[in-house]
């Protein structure tokens, strides 16, 4: 396995081959906003967040599944990219209903967080105000549509961490929608543990444990990396 | 000239939007008058769907200036869902909650929307009553009430976490035991506000014989009394059942359980407003109108149960009898329970066991209906939800006390206009008397409050066919 140099806003740094971006300027402590990563579970590139713009090359690219070259220049922070990133912020919030100060996760959303951070204060699109419902036919956990942002995240641990490939998306574009087994309330599932590690991924209040009231989500997300026998599993 | 209706719109400093119109016979005298909110919010439609669980902080969302109540109610609601028991701890914690909220909302009536009227004169520069108008004038009235205001805020914000929608009532309890330096912290805070709240009322008490023709024309009708009352008859806040009383003091309904509510009160939908007019059954509708609020209250009950308190009480009754009837004595019977409600969170917060760290509950669903009331500052708060067997909310119906007093306040509108207003020779003093006697039941129609009375008050008169034929603004 061979070592890459390249820059990363400015800075001279290297990685090993197949390595990401995102990776390599995490081990050098430049950040990069996420949503849909979470260390510990594979990359998807869903939530786009993480996009950086490379040096002779129009396009942007998701850093956390775009690996590093020999030479590579990439920039983290530009007008551009902080426009990208609050435009993305906005789509998430209009596209369901978040409505944060009667939300279980308020102040403990990590889409609230990148609100903050990318200085999202308002919202020039329309909110698309879906109907979306809740399905709290499990004995302990519900998902609220309203909250989700389809990071995927339920989805993958599931899979990848506890091997019951529970959930799942069906649908496109903005009637996309994370299901449970294919497509059965979330109580009838055969296939669920109950283990309950896609509630405590969950960026938001869609995923929560029955019984919390507002504000009083938690999420125990920084868990997952001691469950994961190994740091292969992150591409 | 064959009709004439005068509007005032909007109606300035009460929390929310509403305009009334008076409607002028031929002789040009008052005909009819209507009190109508114009504001729609459909928190009953909202909650539809949505975890019970969230319900206490999505209701408190309904109204900013007391949330605290609507939590209160919609968790006593939840807590029997739950099929739980509070802990006594617990239950004690959100009585002082709302008290803190009755205090805090009281102070913003009577000081910030309603002193202007009382201090200033009815019909004084429109431009000058507010309550700048009274920092000018008597500065330690003005103070009295910011202070009181933020004596009630700190309390909620020490024990919630924020002044306004705290996330801290929960189905079952609440979130997080009191600590001891919080407690210690409001009980320090306590002789000021205490002075302060005898302070204002021994200012009243001097004045009010100046307000005699407003006191008797402000709303000044036999009515039903309803409130919540203590087991022995002590004036209940959070707890209680529900006792109805007539003006000679008959008790027409006693000992009811808030889960019976429908079977007493009923509630009909006029065309000419958003707000539901409540009334008592078993008199029908709409001779079974009664009041909520602090008037209601002090006359449902046999006494206060605080010491201080139940003297001003025994005084108030001595001046104006047992079962006063006029809506403006709600001023006087607002800082009387300033005073009371001070007493109580002195005396709750000065028991040992207020920092036991038991102060909630937790159960799955045990029911599919609960019923929760409370007394907000501007009386009974009924709050009756239906959810299914997971817990998600299927119906929702919310009796709000500005709801039991609507049919009070269009009586008290139209008793006043008929006093005041006489033919199209309309003052601004006149149409002032015509809200302030609103602002007597200190409406909650809203999250909001226009207090510092910026607003422009238009009053049109005009004629059958809608021509204007005369406009009055400020």
């Amino acid at each position: 396995m061979s070592v890459l140099t390249l820059t990363i806003e400015g800075r001279d740094v290297a990685g090993q081959t197949g390595h990401t971006i995102l990776q390599v300027a995490r081990e050098n402590g430049i950040p990069i906003p996420t949503l849909c990563h979470l260390q510990g579970l594979s990359d998807v590139g869903a939530c786009r967040l993480c996009v950086v713009e490379v040096e002779g090359q129009r396009k942007l690219f998701p850093a956390c599944v775009t690996t590093i070259d020999e030479g590579m220049k990439v920039t983290v922070n530009s007008e551009r990219l902080a426009a990208h990133r609050r435009r993305i912020v906005e789509l998430l919030f209009t596209e369901r209903n978040h409505i944060c100060s009667v939300c279980i996760a308020d102040r403990n959303c990590e889409l609230q967080d990148l609100a903050v951070a990318v200085g999202l204060t308002h919202f020039e699109l329309p909110l698309l105000s879906p109907q979306a419902v809740v399905d709290a036919t499990h004995e302990r956990f519900g998902i609220d549509h309203n909250r989700c942002v389809l990071c995927t995240r339920c989805v993958r641990v599931c899979d990848e961490i506890e091997g019951a490939h529970t959930w799942d998306v069906m649908g496109r574009g903005t009637e996309a929608r994370l299901i449970t087994d294919l497509g059965i309330p979330w109580g009838d599932s055969n296939t669920c543990t109950s283990c309950g590690k896609c509630v405590q991924v969950c960026p938001t209040g869609a995923l929560f444990e029955k019984g919390r009231s507002v504000a009083e989500a938690r999420h125990r997300r920084p868990y997952l990396p001691y469950l994961v026998a190994h740091e292969g599993r992150t591409r | 000239m064959a009709d004439n209706t005068i509007v005032i719109e909007p109606v300035t400093r009460i929390e929310g939007h509403a305009k009334i119109t008076i409607q002028l016979d031929e002789a040009g005298e008052v005909a009819d008058a209507h009190f109508h909110v114009t504001q729609f919010r459909g928190f009953e439609r909202i909650s539809q769907g949505r975890m019970v669980h969230e319900m206490p902080s999505l209701m408190a969302r309904i109204c900013g200036i007391c949330p605290v109540s609507h939590m209160v109610a919609s968790a006593k609601a939840c807590d029997e869902i739950l099929g739980v028991t509070v802990p006594p701890t617990g239950v004690r914690l959100r009585r002082v909650l709302n008290l803190a909220q009755i205090v805090q909302s009281h102070a913003l009536s009577f000081f910030y929307l309603s002193s202007p009227d009382l201090l200033l004169g009815f019909d004084s520069d429109p431009a000058l009553r507010n309550l700048v108008g009274v920092a000018r004038q008597t500065p330690d009235l003005a103070r009295d009430g910011v202070a009181l205001r933020r004596f009630g805020q700190r309390i909620i914000e020490r024990l919630g976490g924020k002044r306004i929608h705290p996330a801290w009532v929960v189905p079952g309890g609440v979130s997080r035991p009191l600590e001891a330096s919080e407690r210690d912290s409001i009980l320090a805070e306590i002789p000021d506000a205490r002075m302060r709240a005898h302070r204002t009322l021994e200012w009243f008490k001097k004045n009010v014989a100046s307000w005699t023709e407003e006191a008797a024309h402000f709303g000044d009708f036999p009515s039903l009394y309803m409130g919540l009352v203590h087991e022995g008859g002590n004036a209940a806040y959070s707890d209680g059942l529900l006792r109805v009383v007539d003006s000679s003091g008959w008790v027409m309904a006693d000992g009811v359980d808030p889960r019976a509510y429908e079977e007493y009160l009923g509630e009909t939908v006029e065309p000419w407003s958003y707000l539901k007019s409540t009334y008592f059954k078993p008199l029908g509708y709409p001779a079974g109108i009664y009041r909520v609020g602090p008037l209601a209250r002090l006359n449902v009950a046999e006494r206060l149960g605080t010491s201080a308190a139940d003297a001003e009480l025994a005084e108030y009754r001595e001046r104006l009898g047992r079962y006063p009837s006029s809506s403006f004595h709600y001023h006087y019977a607002r800082l009387i329970e300033i005073v009371h409600c001070i007493d109580v969170i002195d005396e709750i917060l000065s028991r040992p066991d207020i920092l036991d760290p038991h102060v909630r509950a937790r159960a799955q669903i045990n029911r599919n209906e609960g019923v929760g009331v409370s007394e907000a500052p501007r009386g009974v708060l009924i709050h009756h939800y239906k959810v299914d067997d997971d817990g998600l909310v299927e119906w929702v119906n919310l009796v709000i006390a500005t709801g039991h007093n609507n049919l009070a306040m269009n009586r008290s509108v139209l008793q006043t206009a008929r006093h005041y207003i006489k033919g199209d020779q309309v003052k601004e003093g006149m149409l002032n008397r015509v809200e302030a006697v609103i602002r007597c039941y200190d409406p909650c129609l809203s999250c909001s409050t226009h207090a510092v009375g910026q607003m422009p008050l238009e009053v049109d008169i005009r004629d059958a066919e809608g021509s204007l034929l005369r406009q009055v603004s400020r």
